[in-house]
């Protein structure tokens, strides 16, 4: 079981890592704002939520994975609409280089 | 792995703060301030320094960063003329040695500590049982040292005073900030609907846990007091006016209640500030209560900054 | 696995110091905004990784915190840049 739990977190932190990668990448590569803003949303929802998918096992209480999800929720959120905002406003002024 | 991961913070660090000094203007100076901050958080968790981390994200990320953009976006006017009255290289060389000196000086206090350093940390927990609290943070800060902590609530009511003195002599009394329209988008009043309840529930959370856990009043209050500026950002609720009778309440009630706590100890305890046996965790919690709102207040306000509107009719 | 987890961290933290060159070079604020973020999540995901890795349980309380403070932080920035080009918040008149 224990065996299982490591590998568990063991592929969820690793796919965690690979989207902030990506949206690194994708933050410093992609030729214009709106575009970069969606490399970024990727790392905030996928990146963030398959670390704290992997480090559940780790928690020693139910309550402590939960908090985890809730955080990963509420950085969901804010981000989500920061890039809604960011993004209706890149379009108001003109997407920019 | 672990000391890449102190080389690596330590290098990020370092430059960042170079950046910090040589940027040329006064907003990428201040992100990468907040990014210093954000860094330094990861510092005080390697140091295994919980409860200061709390505050450097709190306090040193979040708020300090938003006052400094705004500070750097209400001077964006004057940056043309700033700089033509930077200092000559001269100057800017011999605070940049006097730094460098300051920085070695401390490097060697700190390399020449015997090992292990001289602490008060085991008596603090020899100690601890007696002021009722888990947390050995908010036992000094709160039963030992307590004296420090009121004398810091009432210089935060001085900075806020010095903050108002700011003002425009026809806007003494009114409102700070300016007034914010209801954003047309709709976008930033759903985030002020939606993130404070959350933000509010979990600065009481983490002003509760201090007891027992890092955490205490003063995080606690920054989380409170980002949450309502958020709402007053968005527009959905103004900021008071600097002369409602509630506001100078609320904002005293603090340090009066921990200095008539203080005043209970000289009675019933013989000393000022020290608690009678048995009734160290109440008078805490009390002292604790009062001080929420007003530091709410305070971290608040003085982020909106010195009155601007006079009274509106 | 700690030593795992610490080292997931490291890596994250090299996202962030890419990142930062984003707002090194961005070309308009809505970039650096963009890189600002990126580096808080970054950074509640490396405090999470390392709380996890010392087991310290009570560095969610970090997390958290970071959470809220950095979203709060980037709608002041969005205000405070964007809002300026779209011209919001005029002061009314003072009386």
């Amino acid at each position: 079981m224990k065996l299982f739990l490591d590998l568990w977190t063991l592929v969820g932190v690793l796919a965690g890592a690979f989207f902030f990668f990506a949206g690194t990448v994708g933050l410093l590569r992609f030729p214009d704002s709106l575009t970069r803003l969606h490399a970024l949303s990727k790392a905030d929802n996928l990146g963030l939520g398959l670390v704290v998918l992997g480090l559940l096992p780790q928690m020693d209480s139910v309550a402590a994975g939960i908090k985890l999800v809730g955080i990963w929720l509420l950085v969901l959120l804010s981000g989500a609409t920061a890039a809604q905002w960011i993004a209706r406003t890149l379009r108001q002024s003109g997407p920019g280089p | 792995m672990i000391e890449v991961l102190n080389f690596g913070l330590a290098a990020l660090i370092l430059g960042l703060a170079v950046w910090t000094v040589v940027a040329r203007e006064a907003p990428a100076a201040v992100v990468g301030f907040i990014v210093y901050g954000l860094l330094l958080t990861l510092v005080w968790l390697q140091l295994q320094g919980i409860d200061v981390a709390l505050t450097e994200a709190a306090i040193g990320g979040g708020l300090t960063g938003v006052l400094l953009i705004s500070a750097a976006v209400r001077l964006r006017s004057t940056e043309s003329t700033a700089r033509a009255q930077r200092p000559g290289a001269s100057t800017r060389w011999l605070a940049a040695a006097l730094s460098a000196a300051v920085t070695g000086a401390l490097a060697i206090c700190v390399l020449a500590l015997p090992e292990p350093a001289p602490t008060l940390a085991p008596q603090v927990l020899a100690n601890i049982a007696v002021t009722e609290v888990g947390n050995p943070i908010t036992a000094v800060l709160l039963a030992f040292r307590a004296m420090d902590t009121l004398l810091e609530a009432i210089v935060l009511l001085f900075a806020l005073i010095g903050v108002w003195s700011l003002a425009p002599d026809r806007a003494w009394g009114g409102r700070p900030g300016l007034l914010q329209q209801a954003d047309g988008n709709g976008m930033l009043a759903y985030v002020a609907r939606v993130l404070p309840p959350i933000g509010i529930v979990a600065g009481i959370y983490i002003f509760w846990i201090g007891a027992d856990h890092p955490g205490g009043k003063f995080q606690g209050a920054t989380l409170l007091a980002a949450m309502w500026l958020l709402v007053m950002m968005a527009g959905l609720v103004d900021a008071p006016s600097i002369n409602r009778r509630w506001l100078r309440w609320l904002l005293v009630a603090g340090p009066l209640a921990f200095i008539a706590v203080g005043v209970l100890g000289a009675v019933t305890a013989g000393a000022f500030l020290s608690y009678p046996q048995g009734y160290a965790k109440t008078l805490i919690l009390v002292i604790e209560f009062a001080l929420m709102p007003t530091l709410t207040l305070v971290l608040g306000l003085m982020l909106l900054g010195a009155p601007l509107r006079g009274e509106a009719p | 696995m700690a030593e795992f987890l610490v080292g997931a961290a490291v890596f994250i933290l090299a996202m962030v110091a890419l990142g930062l060159m984003r707002i090194l070079r961005g070309p308009g604020d809505a970039d650096r905004i963009m890189a600002a973020q990126l580096l808080g999540t970054g950074g509640v995901a490396a405090v999470l990784l390392l709380g996890a890795a010392s087991g310290e349980a009570a560095t969610a309380d970090i997390a958290l915190t970071l959470a809220l403070l950095a979203a709060f932080a980037a709608f002041a920035f969005v205000k405070a840049k964007l809002g300026q080009a779209t011209g919001e918040s005029r002061p009314t008149d003072s009386q």
